[in-house]
């Protein structure tokens, strides 16, 4: 069967199945709709949050990163699961306790303040907007590559589906859809791995091959990459050219910022106890450890795979002739994604370092005149597959596991920013004594609202869909994540001080990014290391405001009037298991 | 004990279960595969510089380690302070 039609069968399926789920778990209430009745097994709210933590990102980018940083990749793989640490020990039970939907209520609460709930508001919808662009640009590329339609019908088709089960089935039905996204996207991910780690290595585990010797030499397979990238003038692929400074700086970024995104917190709002929500969180990171280590051999593989295949007798013998190149390579060259250059007309495809001064003399001697392949690192996953020449029907799932990762992301981000404006903004602030019903149905509507706002930056990123990443990090690391943690740990953090840190973290660090990386205006100075604050990058400079954060909360609390006693309760009480109710609203 | 006295009692000791895990949580992730993985990967383990190891893999796990224990403690903690749910 033709790969295209086995594609469409396999993500029309998959479709078929999140649909029906929808359908099967309406949300009939604003529990439902914001927290899914607070009856969702820890297990199965591991394997949901674990799908709606792991976007497009996760599945599409993360792995080309690795391949191409080497060790440097460790940033992810380490900032990306230490948060769930952080999550399950500081942040999840006590949230839990508290019980109510959402995480600027919880701010509100504490600091006893509807200017803090508004700052919170603020803070969240920046965070998901920028979040769920990404993952319908996502949906984009694997619909125009996959289905071959273009990305226009490609992104309304993803919209639709979001919209189904987002607006009708609420956190519930979200919830029961990215159970079975999870399981889509963990085999899809999962199988080629196995596959190729067993054709490198004869070791069916990817975690275990990459520690392995490679089938039919007595060399390890990561002293072979390097060997081979080395030929290259690459750097050793276990060795980092980062700064440690920075290296150590966005790794804490990025596991605070996971423990201080809205949507990953209010996932565990859902379970029914707070013992619940600690082991809920291992859960979690056990599904989203499943990719996560899988993640460093698909890299390390693909790289391998990619380099052998345009050098089959090494770097010393001829390269590749583009006129006998795959077909991978020809139809990931329609996408653009993949680019060759006959820099010195020979019909073969150079691919080397030529950013490497010391490389510079033994590439000319070998009649090199730069490299001339152009690899997006965002193909990697996708076209891993194809470049190890594996049956049809897994380049199929592959496809289905990218959109469910893109799906599942977009839809919890979607829940977050629908119960923020209908639940913080209208019920909180503006429409107190709005019904039940009422509130849910602006639910739906803000969640319709966000879905067409979605779709209109997929189709349009405004061109810096891979800075934000870095950008929403560093604003939930900056902003949310502090004024929790103190809000549980600290009785003399105020509403004063809270506000005051939150809009420190927020400005210095919304500046810092605005001032190197230039959203919507030029970029103010270089964004080279030379110029960084303490030699941390813009990915990382969220740690800094979080420090600032902090020490603004803490000094301006000192200075002011200390909480009322019954905030003094309120954190008492928070800190204890016992009488935690289900989730409620008021 | 008065239920004050309790839940002080509890509330500090866990704080204690949270501070070894975070003090482990960051000797794995930032110390052996941040900090120290240049003088770790002088050893290897099978195909693995240990520094790389750390980093790509066995900070991972031992996050994972780290949870379900501290989920594990905090529920025994929980009942001898009498402080646990239903």
């Amino acid at each position: 069967m033709d790969l295209q039609l086995l594609t469409y069968i396999v993500v029309g399926a998959t479709f078929a199945l999140y649909i029906g789920i929808a359908i099967w778990s309406r949300a009939g209430n604003t529990g439902d709709f914001y927290v899914a009745g607070k009856g969702v097994h820890p297990v199965a709210n591991g394997m949901a949050t674990a799908a709606d933590w792991m976007s497009a990102a996760s599945f599409i980018s993360m792995a080309g990163l690795i391949a191409f940083l080497g060790y440097d990749g460790s940033v992810y793989l380490m900032g990306w699961t230490g948060g769930y640490v952080l999550l399950a020990l500081l942040l999840a039970p006590y949230l839990r306790k508290y019980g109510k939907f959402t995480v600027p209520s919880f701010i509100a609460d504490r600091y006893y303040s509807k200017s803090a709930r508004i700052v919170a508001v603020i803070c969240l919808i920046f965070i998901s907007f920028t979040y769920v662009a990404g993952q319908m640009r996502g949906v984009g590329i694997v619909f125009s590559r996959f289905l071959e339609v273009d990305i226009v019908t490609g992104l309304l088709v993803g919209m639709g589906i979001v919209f189904v089960y987002a607006v009708l089935g609420g956190m519930k039905g979200i919830t029961y859809t990215q159970v079975a996204q999870y399981c889509v996207l963990i085999c899809a991910y999962t199988v080629p791995a196995v596959f190729i780690s067993f054709q490198l290595t004869g070791n069916v585990l990817p975690q275990l091959g990459l520690g392995s010797q490679t089938v039919g030499e007595q060399v390890y397979l990561l002293d072979k990459l390097n060997q081979v990238i080395m030929d290259l003038g690459f750097g050793a692929y276990t060795d980092g050219s980062k700064a440690m400074i920075d290296v150590l700086a966005i790794t804490l970024a990025l596991m605070v910022g996971t423990a201080g995104l809205p949507h990953v917190i209010v996932r565990f709002f859902t379970v029914p106890k707070v013992s619940d929500a600690r082991k809920s969180a291992g859960w979690a990171l056990l599904f989203i450890a499943l990719l996560y280590t899988t993640a460093p051999a698909v890299g390390a593989m693909a790289r391998l795979n990619l380099t052998e295949t345009i050098w089959p007798e090494g770097a010393s013998a001829q390269a590749l002739a583009y006129d006998e190149r795959p077909q991978w390579f020809r139809t990931w060259e329609q996408t653009g994604l993949l680019k060759f250059e006959d820099k010195n007309n020979d019909g073969r495809v150079q691919y080397y370092n030529d950013g490497n001064a010391a490389f510079q003399r033994t590439a000319e001697a070998r009649g090199w005149a730069g490299n001339e392949l152009t690899v997006d690192r965002d193909i990697m996953v996708l076209a891993n597959p194809e470049i190890a020449r594996l049956p049809n029907w897994v380049i199929a799932l592959v496809a289905a596991g990218g959109i469910a990762a893109a799906l599942s992301t977009a839809a919890g981000l979607l829940l977050v920013i629908s119960s923020a404006v209908s639940h913080d903004l209208l019920k909180s602030v503006f429409v107190p004594n709005m019904s039940d019903k009422a509130e849910l149905l602006a639910g739906r509507i803000a969640a319709a609202f966000a879905i067409c706002v979605a779709g209109y930056l997929g189709y349009n990123p405004p061109g810096f869909v891979a800075q934000v990443v870095a950008f929403a990090f560093g604003l939930a690391a900056a902003s949310l994540f502090p004024v929790i943690i103190m809000g549980i740990f600290s009785t003399r953090i105020n509403r004063e001080g809270a506000i005051a840190g939150m809009l420190t973290g927020l400005i210095f660090t919304f500046g810092y990014i605005l001032y190197f990386k230039g959203i919507f205006i030029t970029p103010l100075a270089e964004n080279v290391p030379e110029n960084w604050l303490f030699g941390i990058s813009p990915e990382g400079i969220g740690v800094v405001g979080m420090l600032l954060n902090f020490a603004v909360a803490f000094a301006i609390s000192r200075v002011t009037a200390a909480p009322p006693q019954h905030i003094q309760e309120f954190i008492q009480d928070i800190r204890v298991p016992r009488g935690a109710g289900g989730a409620h609203a008021h | 004990m008065s239920q004050q006295e309790s839940r002080d009692a509890y509330w500090k000791a866990n704080l204690r279960v949270m501070a070894i895990c975070l003090v482990i949580w960051f000797v794995v992730s930032f110390g052996f595969g941040i900090l120290l993985a240049d003088v770790l990967d002088n050893i290897q383990i099978f195909g693995y510089p240990l520094g790389f190891w750390f980093a790509q893999q066995g900070s991972i796990y031992t996050f994972l380690v780290l949870i379900f224990f501290y989920a594990w403690r905090m529920n025994q903690l929980d009942r001898e302070h009498d402080v646990h749910e239903d």
